[in-house]
C-alpha cells in the first residue's frame, strides 16, 4: 500500500499535476460529504479498542522491573493523566528536554518498567497485525484529554527554544523535490487528488495537526500515533527518517501544538 | 481481485466450519452458495430472493462518494411491516453478497456497518418481511484516495 | 485469544440502541505481505441476545471493513437488562462479551 501511494504520488508528481490550486474548501461538495460522513465514523471509532488495551497497558504491571505506568509523571504529577496530552510536549527537568507525549510514555516504559529502548524503537509502528504498546497507551492517555483545550506550555526556556526549531524544521526545503512540511501546509487552499490540506501556520487550520490524532486510520485499519504521522511525513518529503521519540519530532510538535494553543482537542479520531 | 483455487478451498473448509454455528442462531447453515457468487443476481437466486419487488419503504444511508473504500458506513431501515431480515449485496465486489441480518424478538429493522467497497457501485438491499421480499439500492462511488490523513 | 469487543447499549425511550466495535482482521484472503497472499480470516457470524434471548444475528462475508463496526436497536429494553454479543470467525475461534443496557439522556 505503501509503495502504491509512494507511486501514485511519484507519478503525479511526474505529470506536474500533484498540488492543484482548486478550491480545497467548505465549499466543496466532496469535502462536505466526507465531513458528513466522518461523523459517523467517529461516532463509533475502533480507536476505542486501543484506548481498552492501552488503559490495561497503563494500570497492569509489566517490563522487566515488573512495575506499573501509574508513577509516569506526564507533566501534571505522577500519575496525573487526566488533561497530561493536551498539555504537552513539554519541559521535564528529569531529562532537561522538551518530550511530547508519545516520547514520554516510552520514557517511562524505559525508566519505571525496564524496557530498553532499542527494542521498542525497532517497530515502533502499527502494522496490519501488530500495534506496538505505546501506541495504545498514547491512545489511552490522548483519550483522556478528550474535551480539553490544547495548552502546551511555553514558559521554560528550553520550551520557547522547541518551538523555535520546530518553527525552522517545518519550514526547511531540502531533498530531491526540494520540499518542506510548509509546501504542503504552510499554503492556503492546497490538496492532494481529493484531500484538502490544512495549513498549519494559520491558527484556526493549526488545530487540524492535532485533532483525530492518534488516529484510526482506515487504509490498513491500523492506529497511529503523531510520531508516526511526523515520520511518515518526512518519507513523503524523501527525507531521512527522524529518530522515533527524537528532539526533532518533540520540537516540531511544539510548534505545531502551540499554533493550535487554546482550540478544544477532541481526542483519538479515525483518520483516511 | 480474483477468485482463486485457494479461496474456494477456504470457502469450502468455511462451509464445513458452518456446520459448528452457535445453536441460538435460528437459520441452520450459512449459505455458501449465496458468498461465493460473483454476482448479486447469482446471489440473490442462491438465497431464493430473486424477483424481489422494488419498494420505497427501506432507507439506505451512505455516502454517495466515500472518503475510503476500505470502510464504507452504511445505515439500512426497513419501514415494511414485519420485517424479519435486511440483506446486503455491494454488487461490483469480487464476491457481491455481504451479510444477511436477522431481527427476532423486538428488534427493530435497522442495521449499522461498514464495508470495503472495491469500486464505485449500486449497494443493493433485499428486505424479507412476511414471507416476501422487497428490494432498492443506492448508488456509492469511490475515489482513489490521496495520501497522508 | 481475540481482543474483547467493547459494547455500548444506550436507552433511547424504550429501544436500546446497540453499538458494538470488534477488533478482527478481517482478511479478505486477496491481500497480500512480503509477497504471500495473507489468508482468508474473517467473522462469519454473529449473534446478540437481550436477557439471553436472541435478538439480532447475523451471517457476514470478508467484505465487512476490518476492526468491524455494527449498530442495531431493540425495542422492550429496560435499564440494567443485559446484552450479550457472540461472534465466530472461518478459523472457528469465538468472542463473547456483555454490557448491560444502560439508561439514556
Amino acid at each position: 500500500m505503501r509503495h502504491a501511494l509512494l507511486l501514485g504520488l511519484a507519478a503525479a508528481v511526474a505529470a506536474g499535476v500533484p498540488w492543484t490550486q482548486a478550491s480545497a474548501q467548505m465549499d466543496d461538495p466532496v469535502a462536505a460529504e466526507f465531513d458528513k460522513f466522518r461523523e459517523v465514523l467517529e461516532k463509533d471509532n475502533p480507536a476505542e479498542l486501543w484506548e481498552v488495551k492501552g488503559e490495561q497497558l497503563w494500570t497492569t504491571p509489566g517490563g522487566p522491573k515488573k512495575a506499573s505506568l501509574e508513577k509516569c509523571d506526564l507533566g501534571l504529577g505522577p500519575g496525573v493523566v487526566k488533561g497530561a496530552y493536551a498539555q504537552m510536549p513539554r519541559y521535564f527537568a528529569d531529562v532537561d528536554r522538551v518530550m511530547d507525549a508519545e516520547a514520554r510514555i516510552v520514557h517511562c516504559m524505559i525508566t519505571l518498567q525496564g524496557y530498553e529502548l532499542d527494542k521498542l524503537d525497532d517497530k515502533p509502528f502499527s502494522s496490519a497485525t501488530h500495534t506496538p504498546d505505546p501506541v495504545s497507551i498514547t491512545t489511552y492517555v490522548a483519550a483522556q484529554s478528550a474535551g480539553m483545550k490544547l495548552a502546551p506550555p511555553q514558559n521554560h526556556p528550553k520550551e520557547k527554544a522547541a518551538y523555535a526549531i520546530g518553527k525552522e524544521i517545518f519550514h526547511y526545503r531540502a531533498g530531491s523535490y526540494d520540499f518542506s512540511c510548509a509546501s504542503c501546509h504552510g499554503v492556503d487552499g492546497q490538496r492532494i487528488r481529493t484531500q484538502p490540506l490544512p495549513n498549519f501556520t494559520k491558527p484556526e487550520q493549526a488545530i487540524r495537526s492535532v485533532q483525530g490524532w492518534p488516529g484510526y486510520r482506515m487504509t490498513g485499519g491500523v492506529m497511529h500515533t503523531l510520531q508516526w504521522r511526523l515520520t511518515d511525513c518526512y518519507r513523503q518529503q524523501r527525507f531521512p527518517e527522524p529518530g522515533y521519540t527524537s528532539e526533532t519530532l518533540s520540537a516540531l510538535l511544539t510548534y505545531l501544538t502551540v499554533n493550535a494553543s487554546g482550540q478544544v482537542y477532541k481526542g483519538p479520531g479515525i483518520k483516511r | 481481485m480474483h477468485q482463486t483455487r485457494r479461496t474456494v478451498t477456504l470457502g469450502l473448509l468455511a462451509a464445513l466450519g458452518g456446520a459448528l454455528l452457535s445453536p441460538l442462531r435460528a437459520l441452520a447453515a450459512r449459505n455458501q452458495g449465496a458468498f461465493e457468487a460473483k454476482s448479486a443476481v447469482d446471489a440473490m437466486r442462491a438465497l431464493g430472493m430473486s424477483g424481489a419487488a422494488e419498494s420505497k419503504d427501506i432507507e439506505i444511508r451512505a455516502p454517495d462518494i466515500a472518503e475510503n473504500g476500505a470502510v464504507v458506513p452504511i445505515d439500512i431501515t426497513s419501514n415494511i411491516p414485519g420485517t424479519t431480515s435486511i440483506s446486503v449485496f455491494i454488487e461490483k465486489n469480487p464476491f457481491p453478497y455481504t451479510g444477511t441480518f436477522d431481527f427476532t424478538a423486538g428488534a427493530v429493522p435497522f442495521v449499522h456497518l461498514r464495508a470495503k467497497v472495491g469500486e464505485s457501485t449500486p449497494v443493493r438491499v433485499v428486505v424479507a418481511a412476511g414471507g416476501k421480499f422487497y428490494t432498492t439500492a443506492k448508488e456509492v462511488k469511490v475515489t482513489i484516495g490521496g495520501c497522508g490523513g | 485469544m481475540a481482543d474483547p469487543m467493547k459494547i455500548r447499549a444506550t436507552l433511547q425511550g424504550d429501544v436500546a440502541d446497540v453499538r458494538v466495535l470488534m477488533a478482527h482482521p478481517m482478511e479478505t484472503g486477496q491481500r497480500k505481505q512480503g509477497g504471500q497472499v495473507v489468508p482468508l480470516h474473517f467473522i462469519q457470524s454473529i449473534t446478540a441476545t437481550l436477557n439471553g434471548k436472541q435478538v439480532f444475528s447475523a451471517d457476514i462475508s470478508q467484505a465487512i471493513s476490518r476492526n468491524p463496526v455494527f449498530a442495531f436497536k431493540v425495542k422492550g429494553a429496560k435499564a440494567g437488562d443485559e446484552i450479550a454479543v457472540t461472534w465466530k470467525d472461518n478459523k472457528g475461534e469465538t468472542r463473547t462479551d456483555k454490557t448491560t443496557v444502560r439508561g439514556g439522556s
